[in-house]
């Protein structure tokens, strides 16, 4: 969707802020959050496609003035209702009013062992790959409602395929239930002046992962101005 | 940011959640000791010092980022799909999620708060070099700048260029000196 936490090329925000390697958290609340999302992961309810479409579809005026753990928490109680873990009036009242559904909770351990084992997001590829590094593609023009990980100011664009990374969950199905529909996943260059114009940075490349959907090759003589990369 | 109301939120949520059995309190002390204490930078520092000092393992990092890391202990949640990618003096990199905040939790931990800052997200992409000189680096003007946006699963690392002057330090001196900004690609080491 186009939602405010597609960000890349807004303007007015102001310089960014660094921050020591040895902050990490600014208030307790935010490692309880944290805590909670993660822990949360047990009870396998939701995806993390469908968790981060609970984050970028709350209202820009709210995405935009919260902090970023504090986005973490109006997400995750939107997936607590939507999945039916916890009701809506429970959450305003502060309170649980009575035992949960059969879902599956981490001990420490079996939290420590989810983290390292991770959960790799690559599947058997549902055929070959129709792009190879090197090959023009213009990213496709789509304006879904629902989730995507195409990012508005690289829809559209002449680019090059620079890496080609196997067959992944596709998030824009799996955010909604509509299953994982792996797709070849690829990264594809842009230059500077493609993706913003004339006066961009001439030493400029940006690159995004971007799966088959998202992507038609470029083959026409018309269309070979991304090989000038 | 106001942020007003979050707090109480985040408690209201926690003991519902306890009451429910929905999570276990010490496996949320668990959570956050992982990623406050034992999860960070210095496992990403590691990595980048082994690339400069054994040419056979910058070129498993360079063909298989995830493994080559692998081989050190790290990898998990975050991590599953690692590509690295070299700083030289033609070419400098910067890693960005311009959607969210993806981030190689298992090499560099948590993401600071900047990275996840409509600032940084919304100019890394546009105005690199803007961004970096709001932490004081300066590029030469012919240095390529390659900015990857973190759409996906994969997660990128950095490995900046070995300073000068380092011939006589060992892998541990040399980790020593590698930052988690300078894995991101907005410093210089």
């Amino acid at each position: 969707m186009n939602g405010a936490a597609d960000l890349g090329g807004m303007m007015g925000f102001g310089p960014v802020v660094p921050e020591p390697e040895h902050e990490r958290f600014h208030a307790e609340w935010e490692r309880r959050i944290l805590a909670l999302v993660l822990a949360m992961g047990a009870a396998r309810r939701w995806s993390i496609d469908a968790g981060r479409f609970a984050r970028e579809s709350l209202p820009p005026s709210v995405y935009l003035t919260s902090s970023y753990y504090a986005i973490w928490t109006l997400g995750l109680e939107r997936l607590l209702v939507a999945a039916g873990l916890v009701e809506a009036d429970e959450l305003a009242g502060g309170r649980s009013r009575g035992p949960g559904a059969e879902v599956r909770a981490w001990s420490p351990d079996d939290a420590r062992a989810a983290f390292a084992a991770g959960s790799p997001y690559t599947r058997p590829a549902p055929g070959p790959a129709r792009f190879a590094v090197g090959d023009a593609v213009r990213t496709r023009v789509l304006h879904p409602t629902g989730h995507t990980r195409l990012p508005r100011y690289a829809r559209g664009k002449q680019g090059t395929v620079e890496r080609v990374h196997g067959a992944h969950v596709l998030p824009d199905s799996n955010a909604h239930g509509r299953g994982e529909r792996p797709e070849w996943l690829y990264s594809v260059r842009f230059t500077g002046r493609e993706l913003w114009g004339d006066a961009a940075d001439p030493t400029l490349t940006v690159s995004i992962d971007a799966w088959d959907s998202y992507l038609d090759p470029l083959a026409s003589a018309g269309d070979v101005g991304a090989h000038a990369l | 940011m106001s942020d007003h109301g979050i707090p109480e939120k985040v408690e209201a949520l926690e003991s519902i959640l306890v009451e429910k059995g929905y999570v276990h309190p010490e496996t949320l002390d668990a959570i956050v000791t992982t990623y406050d204490e034992d999860v960070g930078p210095r496992n990403g520092a590691k990595v980048v010092a082994r690339s400069w000092v054994d040419p056979a393992y910058r070129e498993r990092l360079r063909a298989d980022a995830t493994a080559a890391i692998a081989e050190l202990g790290y990898g998990g949640r975050q991590g599953e799909h690692m590509v690295a990618v070299e700083n030289s003096p033609d070419e400098h990199h910067l890693i960005v999620c311009t959607l969210c905040s993806c981030y190689p939790w298992p090499v560099l931990g948590l993401p600071p708060t900047w990275y996840k800052s409509p600032a940084y997200r919304s100019r890394a992409v546009l105005d690199p070099r803007g961004v970096l000189a709001d932490f004081g680096v300066t590029l030469p003007e012919t240095t390529r700048i390659t900015v990857h946006d973190s759409t996906a699963e994969v997660r990128y690392l950095v490995v900046p260029m070995r300073p000068e002057g380092t011939a006589e330090l060992d892998e541990e001196a040399l980790a020593a000196l590698v930052t988690r900004d300078g894995m991101i690609g907005t410093a210089l080491l």
